[in-house]
């Protein structure tokens, strides 16, 4: 049983070099950086700001889940995949949906 | 699926059935951390819809000090590369450099939440409190929650380096330490989308 | 002093209400009665180390079920008060505020602490032998889950004689469930009663995914996979998604009149119709949840009742699956009459009307698996062939509420109570029902008698039918729902007083369930059942009843769909799986830190519930310590050595 154990954690041992993770914090810096820039410098409009904000969120998201998180390892099927798109698509019904559905119920504020 | 199920079956004599505790373990968390994504999801939503119901209150846009908030984002940032390192530490069987790279890691988390209690009793000072407004109940709830979530990792953190100074590096404390640095990175990824939604689109 | 302690009382304890005072004594004397009994027979060590500290998924399952029954006593019972208030006009039976609470309890009861635990206790007891496991992916936390139900029903069902029941609904709608308009700790319990209870909840969610995912059998493909454990894959990918948005939605009304927050109060920019919005979210994937378990449990009955494998097995589960999805998309349907607009109405009432669509593939399918199979009419299955006319009807007039402009007239009529009523109880009572009846000898190694059991269906079946209908009928006249009482110009009472008559049946059919659950117990030698009572077709009924500690004594392989079925015919035509070398099982310890943890959060939650923050902090400290030792606690397994196994597997084996 022991073998059989280290030789999963073997295999999750070759995620996760010291190369993946400074690259992945190096693209978050920079991924806070753009929006941050763009934000505190007033360099664009209304929707362009929201846009450039949303856009480096999610790009940095995708970098910390591939560089930190390695989300690619675990054998198929990827269960931690699945999960979370759905996830993220109850997280994306819950925040539009209400936006949307409240936009009509809005009260004296 | 079926490769997990043939895998065992082609082990014969393997403890059959028997499976990876820190792997299912680990699967278990995540979908704990997803469960996490929802919660913070109504929160989010709470804070968007609620955002201007302002009731005559301070508004967020007029105290939200942005130097404290963004080294609150480099410090979250940097103790999630720092919990990276100290996994490659525990991969390459060096509990010292582990703990050590772990304690750094506390120690950042810590600094976070000095400077975000900072934050908060500033804008309590300012008159934007808990129950001035909705406005500014879904702020200080939604940020927080994940302030809580951090001071909850902290004590969670040095609870493992007290084990891991005890066992060393095990199967089990591998498999702990593995959850603990996927928690970490989810509330960095949190941090991520407070600082957008709350923090930038507030000011904009 | 004794003036303080006086007012105290008077406002800690529920006063004035004759029923309640009944309560009070009876609550005394039970408490009294079991303290004595288990120190008579001293059984006190027997408590905790078989039941308290138990990690085993079977002894936990029953101790789910135990208490839905019990809650389910309670809910019916409130029922059956709130039936009489309304049998005739302007009743004196019930004060309107204390119809308030009745109906509250009622709705809580039997969903949350009635529902819920009861679909977990079949989950507890079945799922691991179906797929051939020895027990789930996280024992510890199933205990857990199990305790957090249970004191957090406790704490719920404490209002009824201490600080008051709430009052404000099932769900406590603001701004009626504000500090400003419920003063009182009622909501408080209802909010803590709930939280500590979901968060069970959402752990057995995931144990049960992990189990599901990474424990079945060699050779057990997905497709492969019982229809009951597909169900609960499918339900617990919805408790996953459904409860965190339940956990915050009660925390913020709880931060409203706890901390003088203003997400749904009336006043300073709170929104009330963001509680309703965000409760619902929940609230709509919570009764697909309760549901979909009770449609696994009749996939099993009509197979192994027609002895026939189960048409469509691919499209039953793609259309469970399909149901998940689509259950989060169908919320607003609650509350079409509150201002959302056109456009968010047609969007909700086209999603509404598509997740009918695969509930109707499956009836039809357990209809295919029925024609020409060999049907034999036992419980399960008269449970079974009940609930299909009644569940259809209940779904027709859901589609019927659907249509967004009609629900105008129909929202919060009789018509909807008549709705929900019918899919709920024939399908989720009905369901589990059958459940109970069908894994009963599996569970506790004796069957229960036909006979008592056809007397509580047909009771059961024709008060259900007599209650509900006429209420389809009263809704559409006009009566509305959570109505006290109401006048003889209303043209009302000779429906309602019929209706009565049919709570009062289903009343009666629940006492022949129990005397049929006593008599069992007192004749349980003479209905000593084998491993394989039903002539059934999955893995559970390959292992004596009631099952040993371990479940398998060696790990069964599940190549085919209903591989019992399969292993059966190949071993009538002599061929017999090769003999296996017994291995030591590996098992969890008992654990007593599940059981306290959870005394922990009811006093939390009851520190909470009167404002006493030195309690509440008392609790979530201890909250703390427990999951501190818990982490360092490293001690958490044994081994059953192999000739432990032998002489249980003999013995088992030998007696059937």
């Amino acid at each position: 049983m022991a073998e059989h154990n280290s030789h999963d954690s073997h295999a999750h041992e070759q995620h996760g070099s010291l190369k993946s993770y400074v690259i992945g914090f190096i693209l978050s810096i920079v991924l806070t950086i753009i929006p941050l820039v763009v934000v505190l410098n007033d360099m664009m409009g209304r929707t362009g700001t929201m846009v450039v904000i949303l856009v480096t969120a999610a790009l940095q998201f995708v970098v910390q889940l591939f560089f930190f998180m390695h989300i690619r390892e675990t054998g198929k099927p990827r269960w931690n995949v699945m999960a979370l798109i759905f996830g993220l698509l109850i997280m994306m019904t819950i925040v539009i949906g209400s936006i949307w559905i409240m936009l009509n119920n809005v009260v004296a504020h | 699926m079926a490769q997990a199920a043939a895998k065992h079956g082609h082990d014969h004599g393997h403890d059959h059935g028997h499976h990876d505790p820190q792997e299912l373990k680990l699967l278990g968390f995540w979908f704990f951390l997803i469960s996490d994504v929802i919660l913070f999801s109504v929160l989010f939503a709470t804070f968007i819809v609620l955002r201007d119901n302002t009731a005559g209150g301070p508004i967020l846009s007029e105290l939200i000090k942005m130097p404290g908030v963004i080294a609150e984002t480099f410090i979250l940032l940097t103790s999630s590369f720092t919990s990276g390192l100290a996994v490659l530490a525990m991969n390459q069987g060096k509990v010292k450099q582990l703990i050590s790279w772990l304690a750094v890691t506390a120690v950042l988390g810590a600094a976070f939440i000095a400077l975000e209690v900072t934050e908060f009793v500033e804008m309590i000072h300012e008159g934007f409190s808990y129950t001035t407004s909705a406005a500014s109940g879904a702020f200080f709830t939604l940020v927080g929650t994940h302030g809580l979530h951090v001071s909850l990792g902290l004590i969670w953190m040095i609870g493992l380096m007290f084990q891991l100074k005890k066992r060393g590096i095990t199967d089990v404390t591998r498999g702990k330490i593995n959850v603990i640095s996927l928690y970490w990175h989810f509330l960095d990824v949190v941090w991520i989308f407070l600082l957008s939604i709350v923090y930038l689109m507030g000011v904009m | 002093m004794l003036e303080r302690l006086k007012e105290f009382a008077s406002e800690f304890f529920v006063t004035g209400d004759p029923l309640i005072y009944g309560a009070d004594v009876a609550i005394g004397i039970t408490m009294i009665t079991i303290v004595a009994v288990l120190t008579y027979f001293k059984k006190w060590g027997w408590l905790w180390r078989n039941w308290l500290t138990t990690v085993d998924h079977k002894k936990i399952g029953i101790m789910y079920i135990i208490a839905s029954i019990i809650m389910l006593f309670r809910g019916g019972v409130d029922a059956l008060m709130m039936r009489l208030q309304l049998a005739m006009p302007n009743m004196d039976f019930l004060h309107p505020e204390h119809y308030n609470q009745v109906f509250t309890t009622h709705g809580t009861i039997m969903i949350l602490f009635m529902a819920m635990p009861f679909m977990f206790g079949l989950f507890n007891v079945i799922v691991p032998l179906q797929i051939g496991a020895r027990d789930v992916a996280f024992p510890f936390l199933n205990a857990l889950s199990f305790w957090l139900f249970f004191l957090g029903a406790m704490l719920f069902n404490l209002s009824f004689v201490i600080g008051g029941s709430p009052d404000a609904g099932w769900l406590s709608y603001p701004p009626l469930s504000e500090l400003s308009h419920s003063p009182g700790v009622g909501q408080n319990f209802y909010i803590w009663g709930i939280q500590i209870s979901g968060i069970g909840s959402l752990a057995t969610g995931i144990n049960f995914l992990v189990t599901i995912i990474k424990m079945r059998a060699p050779g057990m493909k997905w497709m492969k996979m019982p229809m009951f454990t597909w169900s609960v894959f499918s339900t617990c990918i919805i408790i996953l998604f459904a409860f965190p948005i339940l956990t915050v939605t009660l925390a913020l009304l709880f931060l409203d009149r706890f901390g003088g927050a203003h997400f749904f109060t009336l006043d300073m920019g709170g929104n009330p119709m963001m509680y309703i919005n965000l409760i619902w979210m929940w609230g709509h994937p919570e009764v697909y949840i309760v549901v979909l378990p009770a449609f696994g449990v009749f996939s099993e009955i009509v197979s192994t009742f027609s002895k026939k494998k189960l048409f469509g097995y691919k499209s039953m589960v793609f259309a469970m699956l399909i149901i998940s999805f689509l259950s989060f998309f169908t919320w607003a349907h609650h509350f079409f009459t509150m201002g959302s607009g056109a456009d968010v109405n047609a969007f909700f009432a086209v999603t509404t009307m598509l997740i009918a669509i695969p509930t109707g593939v499956k009836i039809f399918n357990w209809l295919f698996t029925m024609y020409r199979g060999r049907i034999r009419m036992a419980t399960p299955m008269l449970w079974t062939i009940a609930f299909i006319p009644c569940f259809i009807v209940g779904g027709m007039t859901g589609v019927l509420l659907s249509v967004a402009p009609a629900d105008f007239q129909f929202h919060n009529s009789y018509f909807l109570i008549a709705h929900f009523h019918q899919v709920l109880i024939g399908g989720v009572v009905f369901g589990y029902f059958a459940g109970l009846y069908y894994w009963w000898p599996k569970m506790f190694g004796f069957q229960l008698e036909e006979k008592l059991g056809k007397w509580a269906f047909w009771t059961w079946n024709i008060g259900f039918y007599v209650c509900f209908m006429p209420q389809y009928a009263v809704g559409l006249m006009g009566m509305t729902r959570r109505l006290s009482t109401y006048g003889w110009d209303t043209g009302w009472w000779e429906l309602n007083f019929v209706s009565t008559i049919g709570a009062f049946l289903m009343g009666v059919g629940f006492l022949f369930q129990v005397a049929q659950i006593a008599d069992g117990i007192r004749k349980y030698k003479t209905l000593k059942a084998s491993g394989d009572p039903w002539d059934g077709r999955t893995l559970e009924w390959s292992i004596p009843s009631p099952a040993p500690e371990y479940n398998f004594a060696i790990t069964p392989r599940g190549d085919d769909i209903d591989e019992w079925w399969e292993e059966k015919e190949r071993r009538a035509k002599g061929i017999y799986p090769p003999e296996q070398p017994l291995e030591p099982i590996h098992m969890p310890k008992n654990s007593a830190i599940p059981f306290i943890m959870s005394v922990f959060w009811f006093i939390a939650g009851f520190g909470f519930v009167f404002g006493w923050l030195w309690m509440a902090i008392l609790g979530l400290a201890g909250v703390g310590i427990c999951m501190i030792a818990r982490s360092f606690s490293y001690d958490t397994d044994y081994y059953i050595p192999v000739d432990e196994i032998k002489r249980t597997e003999a013995s088992l084996r030998g007696s059937v």
